[in-house]
């Protein structure tokens, strides 16, 4: 079978993306600029601009002498890339293969699709008028080779379509920079006076080869389909999504069981092909009153272990509720990331944070009760006490500097200082009395001051002059004074209980 | 034929113990230097895999009993593993512990709201055999609660505390042990300033086959010392300092 080939030429790809998403450049002449040695030098024009002779290559204020009032928008690199990426997978609703060929142009193999359209001229119509639509001046053939459909769509005057076997003919008109051609030959050969391509296409092949190299060989050859060109075909990424139809509704929790046990069955065997594992997992009930019931999990690490994951699931099941009847479940695996497999130890003795068991137990922890209850610590470079820690909830995360344990620190640390009333003899002395929740302490043994400094690049206040103090029953305290004794606004907490 | 009786019943002790859920520990386990209390247990050593009850009535002694399963639990972890603190109104400072041997960052902490998630998170954790202990901060705990815990336990052979603070009803349950800890007065003399080790006074009030008792023990230097040999350690301390 005949192969087809479309080529699609986006005519002004950059700036009819950008007319598409700011309507106001609509009908205002527009280029596109960026920086190179200094000048801001044209990438794109849009048709007004380029219909005043405004052409890519042009340095902008040579442009500005053309139109005074042109509008200039800073251009980004690999744009046109992402544009054609993202058009491509679009475009796979007509040919499964689609390639890119940068800077503007779509490749389509439309080898036994068109008929589906009923007929390459409908289809192309099709195309041409969608995209349209969507805002894009496009041209665009079909014809037996990349070459030839690349040439007709960027100089061709007719309708679009080349018949099987119809290349040469096609061609003979065209100038030879529609042989895709670097731009030295197609000079040398408009200086010989070759301006068609039917001037040359006949000559003998080691004549072209000798004077023009062996890229004009190949390019003639690729025209005509005497030699093939391979394309590189875009692949979308597939969701990692599972559903399953019922024919019945479904009323029961026992059927959303089985119906989540098989969704995650064949999710976790592509997710273990691939070597995936998924962290946040979202299954969807479609009740047929129209209501969407939905329950979301979340893991430490990626996992695909079925059993673990229906257990987190299984706690919310009964959030679920399903009135009329289920008629459709989905399972979607929103993050999805590579699984580490875990090292087997022989003797396994005891184990640290890095283990399965434990994560799995976290994540059933978080999933109850929602995020903020887990809680790990790791030191913080900071001397103010509440300062010193934070919390991470990572299971991983190492630490970045030590402990510290130069000075004491109390095992129960008050979320919050409670204000004493306390008898300190002046004026750096340790309290000898102090009054907490009704109750007279009487201090036997003291150790301190640790004056620790608020730091002022991080909140304003006053300093905190530590006492670690024991009454006389043996319980010990963690008592400060926020301020200098010498101020009357100096006050008295307490902070902390020692073992 | 007498000494034959006293071996028979030994080993019928033995096996008594192994059917009420003492397993029996291997060596390098079993001393956590708890020193002569270890004679208080069964088998003599420190009951690992096991459930143990800490009672205290105000925040001064429920932080010296925090003190204490600190201890314990540094001696537990020393081998590297990671354990679980679960309370409704914590307030552990986590750098304090590593006063007490313990890498804080190997501790992990559940803030719950109620009493009844405590009870579910604990009850999942000991479950969980790779952890080292579980400690948990309750105010109540039913007698099928604490069963249902110690049976877990006895399968995992996680060790699981319970700090007890300002509980109403001293109930029966059916922890391996029950403990009340207090702090005491420190040992220097008046004239020498500054504040000494923790010490405390450790009343084991239960204990499934073993002999309740009451020791004065003090933490110096990651290791625990009864009284009568801590007071010559500090003599010798302040001998040393002048």
């Amino acid at each position: 079978m005949a192969r087809r080939f479309l080529v699609i030429w986006f005519r002004y790809l950059k700036t009819d993306w950008l007319t598409r998403r700011q309507p106001t450049l609509q009908k205002l002449p527009f280029v596109l600029a960026a920086p190179d040695h200094g000048r801001m030098v044209i990438t794109a024009t849009n048709q007004f601009a380029e219909a005043q002779e405004i052409i890519a290559g042009m340095v902008v204020a040579d442009a500005r002498v053309i139109i005074p009032s042109l509008q200039v928008i800073d251009d980004k690199s690999g744009l046109s890339d992402t544009l054609l990426k993202a058009l491509a997978e679009w475009f796979i609703r007509y040919s499964p293969c689609v390639s890119v060929d940068l800077p503007d142009c779509l490749i389509l193999d439309i080898t036994g699709c068109a008929h589906l359209w009923g007929g390459e001229k409908i289809y192309l119509q099709n195309i041409i008028t969608r995209l349209k639509t969507l805002g894009y001046n496009v041209r665009a053939a079909i014809a037996d080779t990349i070459g030839t459909a690349w040439a007709i769509a960027h100089y061709g005057n007719n309708s679009g379509i080349i018949e099987t076997g119809q290349q040469t003919k096609a061609l003979i008109s065209l100038p030879p920079e529609a042989l895709r051609l670097d731009t030295e030959t197609a000079e040398l050969l408009h200086k010989l006076g070759l301006n068609h391509i039917g001037n040359f296409i006949g000559m003998p092949r080691s004549a072209l080869r000798r004077r023009f190299g062996y890229h004009i060989i190949q390019r003639i050859d690729q025209a005509l389909g005497n030699e093939e060109e391979i394309i590189y075909p875009v692949y979308p990424i597939e969701i990692y999504q599972e559903r399953l139809p019922c024919l019945e509704p479904m009323t029961t929790a026992t059927a959303i069981e089985i119906a989540l046990h098989r969704l995650l069955e064949t999710l976790c065997q592509r997710l273990k092909k691939e070597q995936k594992g998924l962290r946040i997992a979202i299954f969807k009930c479609y009740r047929i009153d129209g209501k969407i019931e939905k329950i979301e999990i979340g893991t430490n690490r990626p996992t695909h272990n079925t059993t673990h994951l229906f257990k987190l699931f299984e706690i919310k099941i009964e959030t679920i509720e399903p009135a009329l009847g289920i008629e459709l479940f989905t399972l979607e695996a929103q993050g999805v990331e590579d699984v580490t497999p875990f090292q087997e130890k022989l003797w396994q003795t005891t184990s640290g944070l890095d283990n399965i068991n434990l994560s799995e137990l976290l994540d059933r922890f978080n999933n109850k009760f929602g995020t903020n209850h887990v809680h790990r610590y790791l030191p913080d470079e900071h001397y103010w006490p509440e300062r010193s820690i934070k919390s991470t909830a990572s299971l991983t995360e190492t630490l970045t500097t030590t402990w510290k344990i130069d000075r004491p620190r109390p095992l129960q640390l008050l979320s919050r200082p409670e204000p004493v009333e306390v008898t300190a003899p002046i004026p750096d002395y340790p309290p000898m009395l102090f009054r907490y929740k009704g109750k007279l302490h009487k201090i036997i043994k003291a150790d301190g001051p640790e004056r620790i400094e608020q730091e002022w690049w991080l909140q304003q206040g006053q300093h905190r002059d530590y006492y670690y103090v024991e009454d006389e029953e043996g319980h010990r305290y963690w008592l400060f004074r926020l301020g200098h004794y010498a101020d009357s606004s100096y006050q008295w907490f307490i902070h902390g209980f020692f073992a | 034929m007498i000494t034959n009786k006293a071996d028979i019943i030994a080993r019928l002790r033995q096996d008594l113990l192994a059917l009420q859920g003492f397993k029996p520990v291997s060596s390098t386990d079993a001393d956590i230097g708890l020193g002569q209390i270890n004679h208080s247990f069964p088998n003599a050593s420190f009951p690992i895999g096991a459930m143990h009850e800490f009672i205290s009535a105000d925040k001064e002694d429920s932080t010296a009993t925090g003190g204490f399963i600190a201890a314990l639990l540094g001696k537990l972890m020393r081998n590297g593993g990671a354990s679980l603190w679960i309370g409704s109104s914590r307030t552990v400072f986590p750098p304090a512990l590593k006063f007490f041997d313990i890498d804080p960052e190997k501790i992990i902490f559940i803030d719950l709201k109620r009493e009844k998630d405590v009870m579910w998170a604990m009850d999942e954790a000991l479950k969980c055999d790779n952890l080292v202990a579980v400690v948990g901060e309750l105010q109540e705990l039913s007698f099928t609660a604490s069963r249902r815990f110690q049976l877990a336990v006895e399968q995992s052979r996680v060790t699981g505390f319970i700090l007890r603070c300002n509980s109403r009803n001293p109930n029966i349950t059916a922890c391996v042990s029950r403990w009340k800890v207090t702090s005491l007065p420190c040992l220097l003399n008046d004239d020498i300033p500054g504040v000494s080790f923790p010490r405390w006074n450790v009343e084991l009030l239960k204990i499934r086959n073993g002999k309740p008792g009451s020791w004065q023990i003090e933490w110096i230097d990651n290791r625990f010392h009864h009284l009568s040999s801590a007071n010559s350690i500090a003599l010798e301390l302040q001998k040393e300092t002048g």
